[in-house]
């Protein structure tokens, strides 16, 4: 089996538009939460959000190669754009190999939206337009980014609700190691927008700590009332270990494990026994003692129930080991359809700058939480190995983890 | 609404949409050509031309417009009628 290595990250989201600024924004535990009143206006029940930018393309992709990207589309360009450069990849080498593609997304339904807006009132399929059907598909993201960068490899979408970012990883890990691809593209993204989030409101699971939006995002603290919906994209070049060597470029990280899991049983509440599978099962085939993990980044999302279940997971797991956890969606909101993928660029970002980004808002972790060592604020340390959890609707499990790399 | 107004609406919204400097845009050139246009952006003229002046190009009217003269007198001729209904 072939080594698996990371050789470059871009990041698009609520706490900064490069690596840097996103090093910073964890570091220093900034919020990139806000309040849209629109999304009230609109019968919402919390007006929480992520704030992301939207990329300005136009000079930089022809009219026919924007035409078919939805949001997610745009972010996840400007975040591969950014790894592809950090890889030292560029436009004779993406020709000239069988570069792959598995990216995280599992929803275009503003795209969809709008275009049943359109239908309803001009009673014309044509008139909704050429780019319509590119942007409302699924795999909106993997076919732009495909034809985009003229990639030859793998190609499509992992749709696995709020795991699908870190799942996609899994799979570019394991095509990788058996020989199948030497580099792969993989990431997650998720679009920022009252279409998307509106059915999900409607499930009473958003904070609606509306006057304090920096503070509602409350990972296992015992005041948590709910997640904060949030988005971007975040793309990473996987690559074996022969061909990073072979192209001389530096290596940021090494995909040492993945496990997986499915609860098989409630649709959105989520146990403690899969989550804890999915743990165990990348814990062994990583082949890391456990006292090796440094740092847990939780999937946490401040939902009562599935920080609860994740606490007993992660204390079950390590037992008397105590490796820092925190969760980052305490600062970006629930980066869903993204998170498993940005967590994971997260995570490189703390291996690579040696701290342990703060789980912000934790004032008082509830009773199933007290046993674990959290990060309150950053903590200056080595970071060596990383476990990153990223759970989903319908019991979906994944979990990563990733490794400083070492020859 | 006078040829020269439509031929200028034509020439505005064709050089944003498909975004060609306006003067490209002459009446003895090809239109598919210019605008470097495919099937695909074929689609999306219709959608400008709905949208500016209210009426559908049929794809089968797209065989005889080979230059911006032809296109021009294809949009005159459809708005003419209903100009003269209103009056």
């Amino acid at each position: 089996m072939r080594r698996v290595v990371v050789t470059g990250i871009g990041i698009h989201s609520c706490i900064g538009n490069s690596v840097d600024e996103v090093r910073n924004s964890l570091y220093k535990g900034t919020s990139g939460i806000v309040f849209d009143k629109e999304r009230k206006d609109l019968g919402f029940r919390s007006g929480l959000t992520g704030k992301v930018d939207m990329p300005n393309l136009k000079g930089k992709l022809s009219r026919r190669e924007r035409v078919g990207m939805a949001d997610e589309g745009y972010y996840a360009y400007v975040a591969t754009e950014q790894a592809f450069g950090q890889a030292k990849i560029d436009d004779a080498f993406l020709e000239k190999n069988e570069i792959g593609i598995l990216y995280g997304n599992d929803s275009s339904a503003k795209a969809v939206i709008e275009s049943a807006e359109i239908m309803k009132e001009k009673k014309d399929t044509m008139l909704l337009g050429s780019g319509a059907i590119f942007q409302a598909m699924n795999s909106t993201v993997t076919m732009n980014l495909a034809t985009i960068f003229k990639l030859k490899g793998i190609n499509f979408t992992v749709s696995g609700a709020c795991a699908s970012g870190s799942h996609a990883i899994g799979i570019g890990y394991f095509m990788i190691r058996s020989g199948l691809q030497d580099v792969v593209l993989c990431g997650g993204a998720q679009e920022v927008n009252y279409h998307s989030m509106a059915s999900f409101d409607g499930l009473s699971a958003f904070s609606t700590r509306e006057n304090e939006p920096e503070k509602a995002c409350r990972p296992f603290d015992i005041d948590r009332d709910g997640l904060v919906p949030s988005g971007g994209a975040a793309s990473l070049i996987l690559e074996s270990y022969e061909s990073a060597v072979k192209r001389g470029t530096p290596i940021l990280a090494e995909i040492i494990g993945y496990g997986f899991s499915s609860n098989g049983s409630h649709i959105s509440v989520p146990n403690v026994e899969g989550p804890l599978r999915s743990l165990k099962m990348s814990l062994h085939q990583s082949g890391v003692d456990i006292k090796d993990i440094d740092y847990v980044n939780a999937h946490a999302t401040a939902t009562p129930v599935g920080d609860m279940n994740e606490a007993k997971a992660i204390d079950i797991a390590f037992g008397d080991h105590k490796p820092f956890v925190s969760s980052t969606k305490s600062m970006t909101g629930h980066e869903c359809w993204m998170a498993g993928a940005s967590e994971a660029v997260y995570s490189i970002i703390m291996i690579n700058n040696d701290f342990v980004a703060p789980n912000i808002n934790l004032t008082e972790p509830g009773d199933e939480a007290k046993p674990l060592k959290f990060a309150y604020e950053a903590v200056e340390t080595k970071v060596d190995t990383v476990l990153s959890n990223s759970f989903g609707f319908g019991g979906t499990n994944s979990t990563l983890i990733i490794r400083k790399f070492k020859k | 609404m006078k040829r020269e107004e439509i031929v200028s609406k034509i020439v505005g919204f064709l050089s944003e949409e498909f975004e060609v400097e306006p003067e490209e845009i002459e009446p003895d050139k090809n239109l598919m050509e210019t605008l470097e246009l495919d099937s695909l952006d074929l689609v999306d003229l219709v959608v400008i031309i709905e949208k500016n002046f209210g009426f559908k190009v049929e794809a089968k009217d797209f065989v005889d417009i080979k230059t911006f003269e032809d296109f021009y007198n294809y949009v005159c001729d459809k708005l003419e009628p209903r100009e003269k209904d209103q009056e």
